[in-house]
């Protein structure tokens, strides 16, 4: 493996895992609002809180890890996208900023307000909306450089019917496998009541999921067909891997089962989307303008990068892994039988 | 004005940086307090100091979440203003900010951790040692992040061949020869400023002990926390003056004219004056003339190297276009001044513990603990002002100027507006929820269900 598909292979990972846990996140910050529209916040909020307080910092670190990354290994990906998604990247930012501050103002500070509650809720479904769009972007069509530098067609963007269900693919994906956790982590805390509601968003939330998904893989033709053909052209199991994860995951919540084997195969059918996506990608960042062969950085930073890379897993891996046994699998945290321990 | 990306994007990166600086000074000096007042509690078993810790740190975590997001913002905003300096950056400084994020990740793992389990291990040392891996990730971003804006000032560890970057070595850059009293003067000053604003609030509830009838046990409180903070105090504002000596020692030999600027040092000169105050005149030459400002002889000699009849190089030895606004005089004053301010007040407070006279919690002294903590913000602020605008016209010094580096879009000024609106939300938010989330745990309170339960406890929603 050259250096270069090492970096883009790390670099995918780490958006993956934020892909996984932002979305439970993000989920869950809608289902807190909805089920407090609906005056059933008593049946999940707990558990949500529970789970998300000692952990939304560490899910924004992902996304922070990505972007540093992806500037350090493929320098030119900050001239071409920073310059062209000034706005879009801008509008990101703002709701980021009014998600993770509101809520620790709800959740830290004073008492809960159905405001902070609110904005904690839609921006949960606005951040992967607009993220997504940068997907779309990577295929090319709406960057190009000429001899003034780069400009973005933003117009074209909004009006583009593929742009459109990628938006949604993400919006509904968000919600379902958000849904999927909770499942898991409410069967875990033994809250029965909590199971039967949830278990309901997530049979719901699946279907439009896997329609989405075929809309967007179909949708790839008229759009890029430099993807499209690279993925038939020997890269579609990864996506029928996809797909059985999926019908396995599904079948199991379906007979009311193996709750937590369902959301391993929830993040299996993602990862195998997800790097199969990223697999036919490649070699393009930005097509056709920044490829992982040409743009990677000089061999002394890319070498200085995997090094710190490694040192850093060995300090992160043993972090991570006494956060989840804190907070994931102690069981009696989970079921709220210990004091939080809150400051 | 509004449609020029270069200076918009210069007012956006000033205006979140100067909004982040706040969070981020006080997220690497308080977790350091907070672990000194967790081991002064379990050392001498005195639950205030226990519960002084639980307090700062709930306060703490709200500005946490403020400085997360600004960061957040400012991250990827030197991406989307500065496409053209990131993709040099990239090449050459790109490793600092990648070991910067492993700092976040770590602090944020062991922050979630260290929140969440006060009442959960039976050893309470446990729990202390779990604050130690926050305090050391956050002395790590800051450290991390001042080597990449080191690098900025001198930047170093590559050469330039034909007019493209060859033999980059990424630990030069990072070491670079403005890394070391950088980074000492940055860290110095955040925890000397920590210390002052957690003394200011501590000094405003002793001044208002009447009107909130604070009891007994409440004033103890606060009279210990001041105790504390401000011998932290004292140590830190020393240091800080002392690197910062090193700093203008720094600066006189590698950055001449940010010195020159900062001092309205214009010809070349040994045995020169430090200027203080002033303002400047046309001479009708072309040149200027200082006029009511305070003189002290030898004084900038001795800054810049350390002997009376050091040469100390004047701002007319560099072209016009290549020399830093003249304003940044008043930023260097205000923030050396202030720092002389600090240290007096600190070191008169705890001589007061020695000399009976001097009541440390006389009224006056209160007062100007108060005001303290507001002024050592501000020095932060006028510090980073003045370390940047003398900078220019240099983005990257003599290699890159500000202006090549910035983005071509046209909508930054849009973007501009946005940011001061959602940081003026922030801010406002962030005071409101702090004072409230105060206000409806006085002290007292906690303290009397500290003494019934043997630990301080906040009121258990779960
Ligand atoms: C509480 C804050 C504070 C206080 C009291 C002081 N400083 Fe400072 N100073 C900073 C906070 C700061 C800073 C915010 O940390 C800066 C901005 C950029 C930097 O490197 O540190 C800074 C920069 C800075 C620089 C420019 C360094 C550069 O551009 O590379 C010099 C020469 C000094 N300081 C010198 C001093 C002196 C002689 C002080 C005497 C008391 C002093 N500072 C007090
Ligand atoms: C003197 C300048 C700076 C200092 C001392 C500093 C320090 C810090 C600290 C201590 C934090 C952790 C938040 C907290 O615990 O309160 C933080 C957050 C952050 N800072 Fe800064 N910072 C500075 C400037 C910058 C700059 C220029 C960038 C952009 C590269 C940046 C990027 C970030 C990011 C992305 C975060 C959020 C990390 C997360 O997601 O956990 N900071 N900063
Ligand atoms: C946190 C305290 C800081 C404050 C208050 C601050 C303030 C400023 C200001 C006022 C400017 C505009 C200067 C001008 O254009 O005249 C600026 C520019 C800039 N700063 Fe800083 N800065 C801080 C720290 C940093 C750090 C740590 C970095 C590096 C990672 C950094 C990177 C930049 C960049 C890239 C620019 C734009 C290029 C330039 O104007 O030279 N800043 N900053």
């Amino acid at each position: 493996m050259q250096i270069q598909e090492l970096g883009i292979a790390v670099l995918w990972t780490f958006l993956y895992g934020y892909l996984i846990v932002a979305s439970i996140d993000f989920g869950a910050g809608f289902f807190a609002f909805y089920s407090r529209y609906t005056k059933r916040d008593h049946l999940v909020n707990r558990l949500v809180k529970r789970y998300l307080s000692p952990t939304w910092e560490v899910t924004n670190v992902f996304f922070v890890f990505f972007f540093v990354g992806i500037v350090g290994f493929f320098p030119d990906t900050a001239y071409y996208y920073g310059t062209a998604l000034l706005v879009p990247a801008s509008v990101v930012l703002i709701l980021l900023a009014i998600r993770g501050s509101f809520y620790a103002f709800a959740n830290y500070g004073s008492k809960e307000s159905t405001l902070y509650m609110f904005l904690y809720g839609a921006t949960g479904l606005l951040i992967p909306a607009s993220m997504s769009t940068v997907l779309t972007v990577s295929q090319g069509g709406f960057i190009t450089e000429t001899e003034n530098g780069v400009f973005f067609d933003g117009a074209k963007l909004f009006t583009n019917f593929y742009s459109w269900t990628v938006v949604i693919l993400a919006i509904v994906s968000v919600l379902y496998i958000s849904a999927m956790f909770l499942l898991f982590y409410a069967d875990k805390a033994r809250d029965q009541n909590a199971v039967e509601l949830v278990r309901k968003w997530a049979l719901f939330w699946s279907v439009p999921t896997i329609i989405a998904s075929g809309l967007v893989f179909f949708g790839l033709k008229s759009q890029a067909a430099w993807h499209y053909e690279s993925i038939l052209g020997g890269n579609w199991w990864w996506f029928a891997m996809s797909f059985l994860f999926f019908v396995i995951a599904v079948s199991f919540v379906y007979m009311k089962r193996n709750y937590g084997i369902a959301f391993l195969m929830v993040m299996g059918q993602f990862f195998m989307a997800w790097f199969g996506y990223g697999y036919s990608h490649l070699p393009y960042i930005l097509y056709p303008y920044i490829d992982i062969n040409g743009s990677v950085v000089n061999e002394s930073m890319a070498v200085a990068l995997v090094i710190v890379f490694i040192l850093g897993l060995l300090l992160l891996v043993p972090a991570l892994y006494l956060l989840l046994r804190l907070f994931l699998f102690d069981n009696d945290y989970v079921r709220g039988k210990r004091s939080s321990g809150k400051a | 004005m509004f449609q020029d990306p270069v200076l918009m994007s210069r007012a956006l990166t000033a205006l979140t940086l100067g909004f982040h600086v706040i969070f981020a000074t006080l997220g690497v000096g308080v977790p350091l307090l907070i672990l000194l007042a967790e081991f002064l509690g379990i050392r001498k078993k005195d639950p205030k100091y226990t519960l002084m810790a639980r307090r700062w740190s709930r306060g703490y975590v709200v500005t946490v979440a403020v400085g997360v997001v600004t960061g957040t913002a400012i991250g990827l905003q030197l991406s989307l203003l500065w496409p053209n300096l990131m993709r040099v950056a990239g090449q050459t400084i790109a490793l600092p900010l990648f070991m910067e994020t492993f700092a976040f990740f770590f602090e944020a793992i062991f922050l979630g951790i260290y929140l969440y389990t006060w009442d959960r291990f039976k050893n309470p040392w446990h729990h202390m040692l779990l604050g130690i891996p926050v305090a050391v990730g956050a002395l790590f971003s800051g450290f991390f992040i001042t080597t990449v804006n080191s690098f900025m000032n001198q930047p170093v560890g590559f050469d330039i061949v034909d007019g493209r970057l060859a033999n980059v070595s990424p630990l030069e850059a990072m070491f670079s020869p403005a890394m070391p009293t950088k980074m000492a003067h940055v860290l110095t000053s955040a925890i000397l400023t920590s210390a002052f604003i957690l003394a200011a609030i501590a000094a405003v509830q002793l001044l208002r002990q009447r009107r909130n009838q604070l009891d007994k046990m409440s004033i103890e409180y606060h009279k210990k926390g001041l105790r504390l903070t401000m011998t932290v105090a004292l140590i830190f504002a020393i240091a800080t003056a002392l690197v910062g000596d090193f700093s203008g020692k720094y600066l006189a030999k590698y950055q001449p004219d940010k010195l020159a600027a900062a001092e309205w040092h214009f010809e070349t000169s040994s045995e020169a004056e430090l200027i203080l105050g002033g303002w400047l005149e046309d001479d009708g030459q072309g040149g200027y003339e200082v006029r009511g400002a305070l003189k002290i002889p030898y004084a900038l000699s001795i800054l810049a190297g350390g002997v009376p009849n050091y040469e100390v190089t004047g701002l007319n030895e560099f072209a016009k276009e290549d020399q830093p606004p003249l304003f940044v005089h008043y930023l260097f004053d205000a923030m050396v001044g202030i720092g002389m301010l600090l240290a007096l007040i600190s070191f008169l407070f705890v001589l007061g513990r020695y000399i009976k006279r001097l009541n440390q919690f006389s009224k006056p002294m209160l007062f100007a603990i108060a005001a303290g903590g507001p002024l050592a913000m501000a020095a932060i602020e006028f510090g980073w002002f003045f370390a940047e605008f003398g900078r220019q016209p240099w983005a990257l010094y003599e290699l890159m100027r500000t202006s090549e580096a910035a983005t071509t879009s046209a909508n930054v000024g849009w973007m501009l507006v946005a940011f001061a609106i959602l940081y003026a939300v922030l801010g406002t938010v962030t005071v409101v929820v702090l004072s409230r989330l105060f206000k409806e745990n006085p002290v007292g309170k906690e303290l009397k269900q500290s003494e019934h339960r043997g630990e301080a406890m906040f009121a258990d929603e779960v």
